[in-house]
C-alpha cells in the first residue's frame, strides 16, 4: 500500500514538474516571440520563422489535403447511409460543411502537424542538446528560446490555422464530389448550400481551435526536445513522447473547446 | 593580471560534491591547460566558467565581472569576449562552415556583408579551411570539425579562447597540427587560452601553466617543469600512466569459484 502511494506521489510530482516546465517555457517563448516578428524583431529570426512556416505549412499541404479529402468522403458516405433512410440526404451537406469547419479540419490538421512537425521539433532540439549546440548558442551570447523556439512557435501559429482552412476546403470539396456522384448535385449549387449552412462563428471556432492546437504542438515538441538528457536514445524517446503527448493534449483541448462552444452557443 | 579568477568554487549534483572549494587564476596572454583524468571535474569547471551552470557557492570573475552573480545581460557581454570550441565541435549542422563562422558576426555586429565575408575567409584560412567554407559540418572529418570550431570561436576576435579537449579522438598528426595552431594563435593574437585536456603530450607542448585536477580539487598548479617535478603521488600516477585500481586476481578467482558453485547447486 505504502509502495502504491509512493508510486502515485512520484508520478504526480513528475506530471506537476512537466506542467510547470510547460508554463515556464510558454512565458519565456512569449517574451522571446517579439524577436521573431517582422519589422519590430530580428530579421534573422523572422527569416527562420518563414523557413519554418514553409516546412510546417507548405510541405504538409499535400498530406493534409489528401487526409481531408479521404475524411470528407468517409463522413459524407457514413452520413448518407443513415440520412438516406429518413429521406434527408441533403443534410449531408450540413454535416460535412459544419463538421469540417468546426471540428474535423482543425483536428485532422493538428494530428498531421503533430506527427510531422511536433516530432521534428523534438528531434531537432534534442539533437542540438546532445551535440552541445544549445550550449554553443548560449556561450555565443544567443538566447536559445529566442533563437530556436520563437521562430517555430510563430511558424506553427501561422501555418496550422492556414492548413486547417485548406483542410476545410478539401474536406468540403470531397463532400461535394460525393453529392455529385450520388445525387448529380452540381458543385456550384453544393457550395451555395455550404455557404448557407456555415456561419461565421463556426469558422471562428475552428480557427480558435487551430491556434490552440498549434500552441500545444509547438510547445510540447520544443519542451520534449529541451528535456533530452543523454545520447541518441533519448532523442528517439523524446520524439515519440512529443507525438504521443501533443496528440493526446490536442484531443483533450478539442473536447474542452467543443464543450465551451456548445454551452456558449446554447445560451 | 588574471583574466579568469575562480574562488572557493563548490559544485554539487544531487548532493554529490563535484568541485570542492576550487581556486584558480588564469593569467592574461598565457595558455593554461586544465589537466585531469575522467571524472576529475574538468568539464564541470569548464561549464561553470562558461556560465552554463550555477555553483553552490564561490565565485568566478571573468575580466572583473562575477558571472555567478551578474545579470543575464552582463553575462552575455562577458560571453562576447570568450571564444569557445566544444569537445564535440558543436557546429550547427544546418549551416555551412561559412555561415557557422559568420553567425556571431552577422548577429552581434553591424558589419557590412562584404566585410563579414572577408573576416570569415580569414578565420577559415587561419585554421587551414579557407577552401571548405561551402561544406556542411557533416561533410568534414573529425580534425576539420575541431579546426572549424576554433575558427568559429575566433570570429569575434575574443580575448579568451576556451578549448575543450581539442585533440581528443584525433590521430597524432592532426592532434599535433591543432597544438601548433593553438600556439600560433597565442603568438599571433596574444590570446589568453584555457585548454581542457587529458592528453599529456599535447598539454606539455602548448601549456604555459598547467592546473591539475583530481576528484574536484586542484592537486597542482605550475609551469610545465614544476608539474614534471611534482612528487604528489596522484600527479606522479597520472604523468607516469600508472593504473589506479588494478584487478585483484585472487579476489576475482574466488568470486568466479563461488559463482560456479552456486550455479551447480541449482536443481
Amino acid at each position: 500500500m505504502a509502495n502504491l502511494l509512493e508510486i502515485a506521489g512520484r508520478e504526480t510530482l513528475r506530471q506537476l514538474d512537466y506542467v510547470g516546465s510547460l508554463n515556464i517555457q510558454l512565458w519565456a517563448t512569449l517574451r522571446g516571440m517579439r524577436a521573431a516578428l517582422p519589422l519590430v524583431g530580428n530579421r534573422h529570426r523572422w527569416r527562420a520563422a518563414v523557413h519554418q512556416m514553409l516546412e510546417i505549412g507548405v510541405e504538409a499541404l499535400p498530406m493534409v489535403a489528401l487526409l481531408a479529402m479521404c475524411s470528407g468522403f468517409i463522413l459524407a458516405m457514413q452520413g448518407a447511409s443513415e440520412l438516406r433512410r429518413f429521406g434527408a440526404l441533403h443534410f449531408v451537406i450540413d454535416l460535412v460543411a459544419v463538421g469540417f469547419t468546426r471540428e474535423l479540419g482543425p483536428l485532422l490538421t493538428a494530428i498531421a502537424v503533430s506527427g510531422r512537425s511536433g516530432s521534428a521539433f523534438a528531434a531537432e532540439i534534442g539533437t542540438m542538446k546532445v551535440t552541445e549546440e544549445i550550449d554553443a548558442l548560449k556561450v555565443m551570447a544567443f538566447e536559445p528560446v529566442e533563437f530556436v523556439l520563437a521562430p517555430k512557435y510563430l511558424a506553427a501559429l501561422v501555418a496550422v490555422p492556414c492548413l486547417s482552412i485548406v483542410a476545410n476546403l478539401f474536406g468540403i470539396l470531397a463532400g461535394g464530389l460525393f453529392m455529385f456522384f450520388s445525387t448529380r448535385l452540381g458543385l456550384l449549387l453544393y457550395f451555395h448550400y455550404v455557404l448557407n449552412s456555415i456561419q461565421l462563428r463556426d469558422v471562428l471556432a475552428g480557427l480558435v481551435k487551430a491556434v490552440a492546437f498549434a500552441t500545444i504542438i509547438a510547445h510540447v515538441g520544443c519542451l520534449e526536445g529541451l528535456r533530452v538528457r543523454g545520447g541518441p536514445e533519448a532523442v528517439g524517446r523524446s520524439t515519440t513522447s512529443a507525438v504521443v503527448r501533443s496528440t493526446f493534449l490536442v484531443i483533450v483541448a478539442d473536447a474542452i473547446f467543443t464543450a465551451i462552444f456548445y454551452f456558449v452557443g446554447k445560451t | 593580471m588574471s583574466m579568469i579568477s575562480v574562488r572557493d568554487l563548490v559544485v554539487e549534483y544531487d548532493g554529490r560534491r563535484v568541485l570542492d572549494g576550487l581556486n584558480l587564476d588564469i593569467e592574461a596572454g598565457q595558455i593554461t591547460v586544465l589537466l585531469g583524468g575522467s571524472g576529475s571535474g574538468k568539464s564541470t569547471l569548464l561549464r561553470q566558467i562558461l556560465g552554463l551552470e550555477r555553483p553552490k557557492s564561490g565565485s568566478i570573475s571573468i575580466k572583473g565581472t562575477d558571472i555567478t552573480a551578474c545579470s543575464p545581460a552582463d553575462l552575455n557581454k562577458v560571453r562576447r569576449s570568450l571564444g569557445v570550441a566544444f569537445q564535440s565541435a558543436a557546429l550547427f549542422n544546418s549551416l555551412s562552415l561559412e555561415d557557422n563562422v559568420a553567425l556571431t558576426l552577422r548577429e552581434h555586429t553591424a558589419l557590412a556583408p562584404s566585410v563579414i565575408d572577408l573576416i570569415v575567409w580569414l578565420k577559415l584560412a587561419v585554421v587551414g579551411l579557407a577552401d571548405f567554407g561551402k561544406l556542411h559540418p557533416q561533410e568534414l572529418s573529425g580534425g576539420m570539425k575541431k579546426r572549424a570550431a576554433v575558427a568559429r570561436a575566433l570570429a569575434l576576435d575574443p580575448e579568451i579562447l576556451v578549448l575543450d579537449e581539442p585533440s581528443a579522438g584525433l590521430d597524432p598528426i592532426v592532434a599535433a597540427e591543432l597544438d601548433e595552431l593553438i600556439l600560433f594563435l597565442k603568438e599571433t593574437f596574444q590570446i589568453t587560452a584555457l585548454v581542457v585536456t587529458h592528453e599529456l603530450p599535447s598539454a606539455f607542448r602548448i601549456a604555459d601553466r598547467i592546473a591539475m585536477l583530481f576528484d574536484g580539487s586542484l592537486l597542482a598548479v605550475g609551469t610545465k617543469d614544476e608539474i614534471r617535478a611534482n612528487q604528489h603521488p596522484r600527479v606522479r600516477q597520472f604523468l607516469d600512466r600508472v593504473p589506479g585500481s588494478p584487478v585483484h586476481m585472487p579476489a576475482l578467482a574466488s568470486y568466479l569459484e563461488r559463482y560456479v558453485q552456486t550455479q551447480e547447486a541449482k536443481p
